[in-house]
């Protein structure tokens, strides 16, 4: 068992040194994060009030777009150099190897993101409860769409255009945006947001139990 | 894993080939007939709806492709399941051919509701749940079309779809309850609850034929697509060439 927690770490700090390493991959889609956020403004004026009700919003789906781009990497350097197939080959769980790479991208995605919304929660002055409710709902909510991300991501691996890879993301995500959505409003106008907080937990255990497998499953198909 | 004899011999393909011809016949001429019947009794039979008037009538149409395409939805992910696990060639073809025609009862789903929606909610569409969800769902069935179609190899793509219809599975019920909370102006169900249904019976028997005539139409649609999928992916072999009356070498 020990063994097994070992080799987990072991792939979350190769992941992580390999993301600090190549800073760009990693600062990239958190840039498209900032640059969409700072359009809106720009497209619907300068009206605070109508932007004070899309902020949350417009966080959130562009958390969602920026998810879709950054997971494209999360395989492609190791599927390209056959680190995926020397895990397929290795005596450990593919799913376990999976599950820590997961990790690793939310760690260097997920974080920062959240960190950054918190951020443009206050410059764009949003209430406190709703800033939040954003960052609760982000924290369960970003590494989902990691988790869910990864399946289709192995299932996409290697062919070409990364369009099919939002194609089939953002549906399957859908139920995490509108649980969200649905907690920050509430928060908003006071009222209670756990109903929505339980949700968004559940559907987070149900992906984290399930979703490593899927993406073991789609790789080993994808390398067969 | 084991799987009786029989099994077996049912999903070899010359074997189904020949015996799909004969089903898809018969589900074709029930479906007919009852289609017929339904629409008959559905559109002359039926009275007006007291609140919805004859428009209300629309639903012989919506109510069947609706359960369809979550129906067959099921059918896909189960049947590319099935592939998945025992490595059966049928169960994939069915998977892939089941999606262009789940996804065209979504669609008729969504264009009947939409025309329903303009005379009793006043637009032609809604943010409502049960809308929301369905085209959730058509999107679920282009993105697995989608798939399929980026991949060459058809083994791969069946079981790379089979993988993704599986996670669709998983959260249609979840996409089903989100949007249930989000919004919803749908009437509730009529015909789920079975002790007693608020629809009169003279509504529902139409209605239970034409959900009849549309599984069968299924069946026969599908049998076809499954048929000439077959004669695909079997082109090298000989009993296909024999069928066809092609002698070796020469095309």
């Amino acid at each position: 068992m020990s063994e097994y927690i070992n080799i987990f770490f072991i792939i979350l700090r190769r992941d992580l040194m390999l993301a600090f390493r190549n800073k760009a991959e990693f600062v990239n889609p958190l840039m498209f994060f900032i640059i969409v956020i700072v359009l809106f403004p720009l497209a619907f004026g300068s009206d605070s009030a109508l932007l004070k009700q899309l902020t949350s919003g417009i966080i959130w789906v562009t958390a969602l777009l920026a998810t879709t781009l950054s997971l494209e990497t999360i395989f492609r350097s190791d599927f390209e150099d056959g680190s995926i197939e020397q895990f397929t080959l290795s005596r450990y769980p593919l799913t376990l190897l999976v599950s820590a790479k997961i990790l690793a991208h939310w760690i260097t995605f997920g974080l920062p993101l959240i960190a950054i919304s918190l951020f443009t929660g206050f410059i764009l002055s949003l209430p406190n409860q709703t800033i939040v409710a954003l960052c609760i709902t982000l924290a369960l909510g970003t590494p989902v769409l990691s988790l869910i991300g990864a399946i289709t991501v192995a299932l996409t691996i290697g062919l070409r255009g990364g369009m099919l890879l939002s194609l089939l993301i953002l549906p399957l995500t859908m139920p995490v945006l509108i649980f969200s959505m649905l907690a920050i409003q509430n928060a908003t106008i006071g009222q209670p947001i756990s109903a929505e907080i339980y949700f968004l937990a559940g559907i987070l255990v149900l992906a984290m139990t399930l979703a490593p497998i899927a993406t073991a499953a789609a790789l080993r198909i994808r390398l067969s | 894993m084991y799987l009786p004899k029989w099994l077996h011999q049912f999903g070899a393909p010359k074997y189904f080939y020949d015996l799909s011809l004969c089903i898809s016949r018969w589900a074709g001429i029930i479906c007919i007939i009852c289609f017929i019947c339904g629409l008959y009794g559905g559109l002359v039979l039926a009275p007006a709806d007291y609140q919805q008037g004859d428009s209300f009538r629309i639903m012989y149409i919506h109510v069947p492709s609706a359960w369809m395409s979550l129906f067959v939805y099921m059918v896909m992910a189960i049947a590319g399941g099935i592939g998945l696990i025992w490595r059966i060639k049928l169960a994939e073809i069915v998977a892939r051919s089941s999606a262009p025609i789940g996804a065209s009862f979504t669609f008729l789903a969504l264009v009947t509701g939409s025309i329903w929606g303009k005379p009793m909610w006043g637009t032609w569409w809604v943010w409502d749940a049960r809308l929301t969800s369905e085209l959730i769902l058509l999107f679920l069935y282009l993105g697995y079309i989608a798939l399929q179609s980026a991949f060459e190899d058809r083994r791969v793509a069946a079981r790379a779809g089979a993988i993704l219809a599986l996670v669709g599975i998983v959260n249609i019920p979840i996409i089903h309850y989100s949007v249930e909370w989000w919004s919803t102006l749908h009437q509730g169900p009529t015909i789920t609850k079975l002790d007693k249904p608020s629809i009169h019976l003279s509504m529902l028997i139409p209605l239970l034929f034409m959900v009849f005539a549309f599984k069968t139409f299924y069946i026969s649609t599908l049998l076809i697509r499954v048929r000439s999928e077959i004669l695909e992916y079997e082109c090298n072999t000989s009993w296909v060439k024999q069928l066809l009356g092609i002698n070796n070498g020469i095309k």
